[in-house]
């Protein structure tokens, strides 16, 4: 997405643009986009196919034109669930790109020797479990028994535990702070990895100017990260709009609609209740939202040319 | 500010930031020993958050493992990696070559039809996949994960090593062509050897992502023993819901390839991780 410049070849160009060439050089692309196409391109089409429809999955279809639209963007339940994505976007974003900065910020320098690699290697064993697994274990952590409330009385906070996941008011931050787990080792490796290629001198220089640490982090940190806090933004933002497995593991949904998120009501409605137009149109909303967060993350993030 | 005190700035600062890194580890692990503990626990009990047990039921993790089917799931994960990282790697490398060294007429479109679906949710195409691959006749069959996941997996694979192709300096080629190589054998003696290391780190990437995933095995396929890792352990929560002990043994045992794999390989694992994010 970030450069079309190179995707013309400069100089001289392999003698192979056309005739014979062309075909051999078209017999290589081709098998990749033949299940590109079948298992993706196809698939969204019948998807916009699908979202304009009246179809349980087995009977008759029912053209509606843009009924099903209508519906995604008036029914309340279903505004809800783009509503909750949103909120899961402050959790699992702005915690692990905070902290991920915090960290980078501190260290600055390549995290070397045993340590380095201690906690690099610890830090990324949740983006290698299934989702399925941090939503088991922290749905164990978050139960009325589980360690954090046993936590919350140790330190003399008795009072406020319960059992989070099954809380109207609790349950949507709590599945925020389970995403924030994931995604915050690998944020914190990639701004910590960033930092350290940013050139000491500007740090220096900055000093001398008598720039305070804050004043280090906005002029030197953050224009230096720039790339960086792009990728992590966009990861995570993808992560939380697009959520499924952590939310249908932990609380399904619920308690009533409240953790209920785009991907998971897709589901839901495709194949338990086989309103298979409507989930379409909420599907094609979906990635209608995650396009439109995504396209400025990319242009504000992009390095400035030249 | 003076020197000393600048120094001594800094060694605090790095003694805050290990201090926080510390914590961030303990708080990453920690999920996975409260799971330990509870998993000792008798089964059927429904223990404190984090105890030692004072009879550690090993037997726990004998129990899940058989109840789980363990082994015959281990077969089925390994099936499908087998059936989608080779092909996947294979097919989305090729492209990657010939979109970016053989470039012919349109090749720009086409790429960029492929970036398209870098940022695209599953759940998107997740209801026409079914009827798809109903219509196929696959459906609760091993095909039907691999498909699709082939496919899914052509976005990240195309842009990553046409990347790492349009960087492999044209001399090499050019070389090739001299010699009168033709455009197969130039892939598979020239520029092949040379992409080891983005081939290694796309291919642990794609065996990562098709035994975590979840939502397509479940849609796709009926018996959880027929998934892979990830699609079972859904499965098993349902099952365990209210056996806590069992259910932390066996979420323990599903993890445990992995985790060990990665600890093996954890070089290849994190570069593939760090990269692969700055990438896609």
């Amino acid at each position: 997405m970030t450069e079309t410049s190179t995707l013309r070849p400069q100089g001289p160009r392999p003698q192979t643009s056309r005739g014979r060439g062309a075909i051999v050089a078209w017999l290589f692309i081709a098998p990749a986009l033949l299940f590109y196409g079948m298992f993706v391109l196809i698939p969204i089409g019948i998807t916009v196919y699908y979202s304009l429809l009246r179809w349980n999955g087995i009977g008759a279809m029912q053209f509606k034109g843009i009924a099903n639209y209508i519906t995604v963007l008036s029914e309340p339940d279903l505004l809800q669930t783009i509503g909750n994505a949103f909120q899961l976007v402050l959790y699992f974003t702005i915690l692990p790109v905070g902290i991920g900065l915090g960290v980078a910020q501190l260290i600055r320098k390549h995290l070397s020797g045993r340590f380095g690699t201690t906690a690099r290697t610890i830090l990324f064993i949740p983006q290698v479990i299934p989702l399925v697994a941090a939503g088991i274990a922290w749905s164990w952590m978050l139960a009325s028994n589980g360690v954090i409330n046993q936590t919350l009385q140790f330190i003399g906070l008795g009072g406020i535990t319960r059992g989070w996941l099954g809380d109207f008011d609790f349950a949507l931050p709590a599945v925020g702070f389970i995403g924030a787990w994931v995604l915050l080792g690998l944020c914190t490796m990639l701004l910590v990895t960033g930092i350290a290629k940013i050139d000491p001198t500007l740090y220096e220089a900055a000093k001398l100017d008598g720039a305070s640490g804050w004043d280090e982090f906005i002029y030197v940190t953050l224009p230096g990260l720039r790339q960086e806090i792009g990728v992590c933004i966009t990861v995570t933002v993808i992560a939380a709009l697009a959520s499924f497995d952590i939310v249908y593991i932990a609380t399904g949904g619920g308690p009533g609609q409240t953790t209920t998120v785009p991907g998971l009501e897709v589901y839901r409605l495709a194949f338990a209740h086989r309103q298979v137009g409507l989930a379409s149109a909420l599907a094609i909303v979906l990635m209608v939202l995650v396009i439109v967060c995504i396209l400025p993350i990319q242009w504000i993030m992009r390095e400035p040319r030249k | 500010m003076s020197q000393s005190a600048s120094l001594q700035g800094q060694w605090l600062g790095t003694f805050a930031a290990r201090g926080i890194l510390v914590l961030l580890m303990f708080v990453t692990l920690l999920p996975f020993i409260t799971m330990f503990s509870a998993a000792l626990a008798p089964s059927g009990t429904y223990p404190p958050g984090l105890q030692w047990p004072s009879d550690p039921q090993w037997g726990n993790f004998v129990e899940a493992f058989q109840s789980a089917n363990l082994d015959r799931l281990l077969l089925s994960s390994l099936t499908i990696v087998a059936g989608v990282v080779p092909i996947s790697v294979l097919i989305g490398t090729m492209a990657g070559f010939g979109l970016a060294k053989l470039a012919p007429r349109g090749s720009n479109m086409v790429y960029l039809l492929f970036v398209i679906g870098l940022t695209l949710p599953i759940e998107v195409v997740i209801i026409p996949l079914f009827y798809e691959v109903k219509w196929l006749g696959l459906l609760n069959t091993k095909l039907a994960i691999i498909l699709p996941l082939i496919g899914l997996y052509m976005p990240f694979s195309i842009y990553w090593m046409r990347a790492h192709f349009v960087n492999v300096p044209i001399e090499m080629s050019e070389a090739a062509e001299i010699d009168g190589a033709s455009a197969w054998q130039q892939f598979w003696l020239v520029q092949v050897p040379l992409a080891r290391a983005p081939l290694l780190s796309l291919a642990i990437l794609q065996f990562l992502w098709t035994w975590n995933s979840f939502l397509l095995p479940m849609v796709l396929v009926e018996v959880p023993l027929e998934r892979t890792m990830a699609g079972a352990l859904g499965a098993f929560q349902g099952q365990w819901g209210t056996n806590i002990p069992l259910l932390c043994a066996g979420s323990l045992l599903i993890l445990a390839p992995t985790i060990i794999l990665f600890l093996i390989f954890q070089k290849q694992f994190v570069a593939a991780l760090l990269q692969g994010a700055v990438k896609g």
